[in-house]
């Protein structure tokens, strides 16, 4: 197997949710004789963008402006998204939410015809495209779909990408395991497009599906790139208790009310406005989710929320809204609510609590998607433009998977197209990843279970680097994490067979997230300041004059995580007051 | 309730002679699914059995086993429904198995881009044009069912059919072919009948029903074969009055 690739590409894309397919469909359609493939551990269609529910920004409508989307897009960030970036992906959201569109995607419409847009949190005008409350389904299957059209793009479906190969500070490919048969193969491709998603796994409640390990991000980081603003972490505030499963913001852009125990609608007691009966953009129920799911600390500081089974929570209220609505602008929230809690939106109150959902920061990327390493790219969750700053507004992230998407996949077919191919050199990497996985396989004396070792990086994350986090939390966190680093050294497989071993995929995964999760907090305890979604119990307070700056955090010699820091470009809006209610 | 359920579980290496089946005793909880239960046999009894899972909400589509002996997604389906017990969980009939509760789908994702699932027009010539096309709530409405499919495969389990002819094309993919053909966006009606007018197409299916009864995503494919079925029937008396090329 190692006397050369199995095979070669121009473009690698690797993964296949929103940002990969819309980069694949760029290049197959701009650069068709490029030899384009796209390697997933999972088939494209079970992406975790499939679990997308509120929708997709882009300002189209009459009485709204890209400056505004802009504006609400870097104040929601809390200044720290790089301004031409933002410029950049508001002026082509649209555009490509229109050629999604013309794909088929099945968007709510208007009696007229033309496309419906709903309210959406910290956004000052309604301009979040939807498709019910499946938009992320809706997406990912249209542009699967698509993508079918194109018989020359060659799909490696169910492959774990395991290491990329880099050389002289250029990427080659990747080394991968077909999960059917558990055979190791080296894949060689003049550019590589990471799309792999983020990494909520990290965390112990998460809206995010089991596959979200940040497997891109650890790739990159392994491989010399490093990862910006880590320590930016999103609690989406409306989780559900046990599964952690997303209600979407859009039951609160339709007029959800979010109650303490007292039936009081608190955020009212947190600078957030006044309660109205209907919705008020950019105030209440609509604003950020980083203020929406502090105020929930809050709340649980001040003993006015509910106790559950599974710690405490709110009411999401929706009853108001009437069957009518909920049934044809939110089936799936009351399909999952009838489903996983047994309550009817329709009659009952929804027990909600903050759950991690996303993460602001990943691979660091330049507008085009380019990485520091030649060759090497990435795109949506899995990379940090960055537009989403301290904190991403609800949907402006679907959005982001299509317009760097494109750009990054246009990006890496120019880059191959005049690139040369890998130098034999790199091949021998498939040696060492084939001796080093055959050895996970084969290790006998292990004690350590992966659920155990997973459990402890999780309940560290919660612990010292949650909602709120301090300096001494997250020195803690550090140390338990180098604990966790030691026991999976002596990692205990039960499988010792190649086909299909979701065992060893499993343990591959944990390493992964003990990576992310290590520069997460060493990202996080650089940052003495609070801003967006990283609220310091000892630095209270914005500080721009140090830290209007991405953390960047390289991987050193000796696998910790160091952090170097790199400005904030302003181009239009100077650091401000974020205003929400008034 | 009691406190233990017992999950009869399929176990199968590539090699073995026959697939066999081993025995775990799992919580019985009240939210619990019989995903949460696999779960627990992989985290805390066995760590080699092998099986696929992702969004654990019912969307992606990874986690079809058949329960009971009814194709189901475990993420959605609870194992106290089935107290006391035990609940048997095999891999989706039809499919070779892969690994214990692991089947192969590749027929499927063949089988798929041949009813071209796809906006086909021509009139767009790859340019982008500055606005969408309309389309009302009402045409939406017409094709929104079958646009909810999310390839779970629990349709092809459960078609008699497909478990006897493996060339059928299968209920998943001709609901996607109407779910276009139904789009007022879309102009490929024409090139989806003939694919699906052929005999591996729409007319093997007997209509037994069983696909829209098992589809967790309330889409009908047996609708949807019907209307091809009727419009191929239509086409057939066609081509017996007209030339090919007059229609």
């Amino acid at each position: 197997m190692s006397e050369g690739a199995a095979a070669a590409h121009d473009v690698l894309l690797v993964g296949g949710g929103a940002a990969g397919l819309r980069a694949a469909i760029a290049i197959a359609e701009t650069n068709p004789a490029l030899s384009v493939a796209v390697i997933s551990k999972v088939y494209p269609m079970r992406s975790h963008t499939v679990s997308a529910e509120g929708g997709a920004a882009g300002a189209m409508a009459a009485d709204d402006t890209l400056d505004e989307h802009a504006y609400d897009t870097v104040s929601g960030g809390d200044w720290l998204g790089d301004q031409d970036a933002i410029e950049t992906f508001v002026q082509e959201a649209p555009r490509e939410l229109l050629q999604l569109e013309h794909w088929g995607c099945p968007w709510s419409r208007q009696p007229n015809g033309r496309i419906a847009v709903r309210a959406f949190g910290g956004m000052k005008k309604m301009r979040t495209w939807f498709a019910a409350d499946k938009t992320g389904f809706h997406m990912l299957h249209t542009l699967f779909q698509t993508s079918l059209k194109y018989a020359d793009l060659r799909r490696y479906d169910e492959w774990f990408v395991t290491r990329l190969l880099v050389d002289d500070g250029r990427v080659h490919g990747v080394v991968a395991i077909e999960l059917r048969t558990g055979r190791i193969e080296t894949i060689t491709a003049k550019a590589v497009v990471l799309c792999t998603g983020g990494g909520g796994k990290v965390f112990p409640y998460t809206t995010n599906a089991n596959i979200c390990t940040g497997d891109g991000m650890a790739l990159a980081y392994r491989a010399g790139a490093p990862l910006k603003d880590m320590e930016f972490v999103q609690y989406h505030p409306t989780g559900l208790p046990f599964t952690g499963i997303l209600i979407t913001e859009a039951t609160r852009a339709e007029g959800g009310w979010l109650l303490n125990k007292d039936g009081y609608r608190y955020l009212q007691d947190y600078d957030l406005g006044k309660p109205e009966p209907t919705p008020v953009l950019r105030s209440m129920e609509l604003g950020p989710r980083d203020r929406l799911s502090q105020a929930f600390v809050h709340e649980v500081e001040k003993g006015r929320t509910i106790e559950s089974p599974y710690g405490p929570v709110v009411h999401l209220d929706l009853r108001h809204l009437g069957a009518k609505l909920i049934d044809t602008k939110l089936p799936m929230v009351r399909e999952l609510c009838l489903k996983y809690e047994r309550i009817d939106p329709v009659k009952e109150l929804i027990p909600v609590r903050p759950v991690v959902h996303y993460m602001m920061g990943g691979v660091s990327t330049d507008i085009n998607g380019a990485t520091p390493i030649e060759g090497l790219f990435a795109a949506g969750e899995t990379a940090c433009v960055s537009i989403n700053g301290a904190n991403r507004l609800g949907s402006n992230s679907l959005p982001e998977c299509l317009v760097f998407g494109a750009r990054a996949g246009n990006a890496a077919a120019e880059y191959a197209s005049s690139a040369k191919p890998a130098p034999s050199v790199v091949l021998r990497q498939n040696d060492d990843e084939e001796r080093r996985i055959s050895q996970l396989l084969a290790t006998d004396g292990g004690t350590e279970q992966i659920a155990d070792i997973r459990e402890a990086v999780q309940s560290t994350m919660e612990d010292s680097a949650g909602i709120f986090r301090s300096g001494d939390s997250l020195a803690k966190g550090i140390d338990q994490l180098a604990e966790s680093r030691q026991r999976l050294a002596s990692l205990k497989l039960a499988d010792r067979t190649r086909a299909f071993n979701t065992e060893l995929v499993a343990a591959l995964e944990l390493a992964n997230l003990l990576d992310i999760a290590e520069t997460i907090l060493h990202s996080a305890i650089s940052r003495e300041e609070s801003r967006g979604a990283h609220q310091r119990t000892d630095f209270t307070t914005r500080d721009d004059e140090n830290f209007l700056n991405h953390a960047l955090a390289y991987r050193d010699a000796d696998g910790s995580p160091r952090i170097e820091r790199l400005p904030v470009t302003i181009t239009r809006w100077p650091p401000g007051e974020r205003v929400y209610g008034r | 309730m009691p406190d233990s359920i017992q999950m009869r579980v399929t176990r199968y290496t590539p090699g073995d002679s026959a697939p066999t089946v081993a025995d775990y005793d799992v919580p019985l909880r009240q939210d619990w699914s019989v995903l949460d239960g696999l779960n627990h046999i992989k985290d805390n009894l066995d760590g080699s059995l092998s099986y696929r899972w992702s969004c654990r909400m019912g969307i992606c589509g990874s986690c079809g086993m058949n329960v009971q002996g009814t194709p189901k997604l475990t993420c959605g389906t609870f194992l106290s429904d089935y107290a006391p017990g035990p609940v048997r969980v095999e891999p989706l009939t039809n499919f070779p198995i892969v690994r214990d509760l692991v089947v192969d789908i590749d027929d499927f994702m063949e089988k798929l881009p041949k009813v071209k699932p796809w906006i086909v027009r021509n009139d767009e010539a790859g340019a982008l044009i500055d606005r969408e096309y309309l389309q009302t709530p009402e045409e939406l409405e017409e094709y929104k069912q079958f646009s909810n499919c999310i390839n779970c495969m629990l349709c092809y389990a459960a078609c008699p059919v497909y478990g006897l002819d493996e060339d059928f094309i299968g209920p998943a993919a001709i609901a996607l072919a109407e779910r276009y053909d139904l789009d007022t966006r879309d102009r490929g009606r024409r090139e989806r009948l003939d694919v699906l007018i052929e005999r591996e197409g729409v007319w093997g299916c007997t209509f037994v029903g069983e696909c829209t009864r098992v589809c967790p995503k309330h889409v009908d494919p047996a609708g949807a074969i019907q209307r091809y079925k009727l419009e191929a029937a239509k086409e057939s008396v066609m081509a017996v009055l007209l030339p090919r090329g007059a229609l």
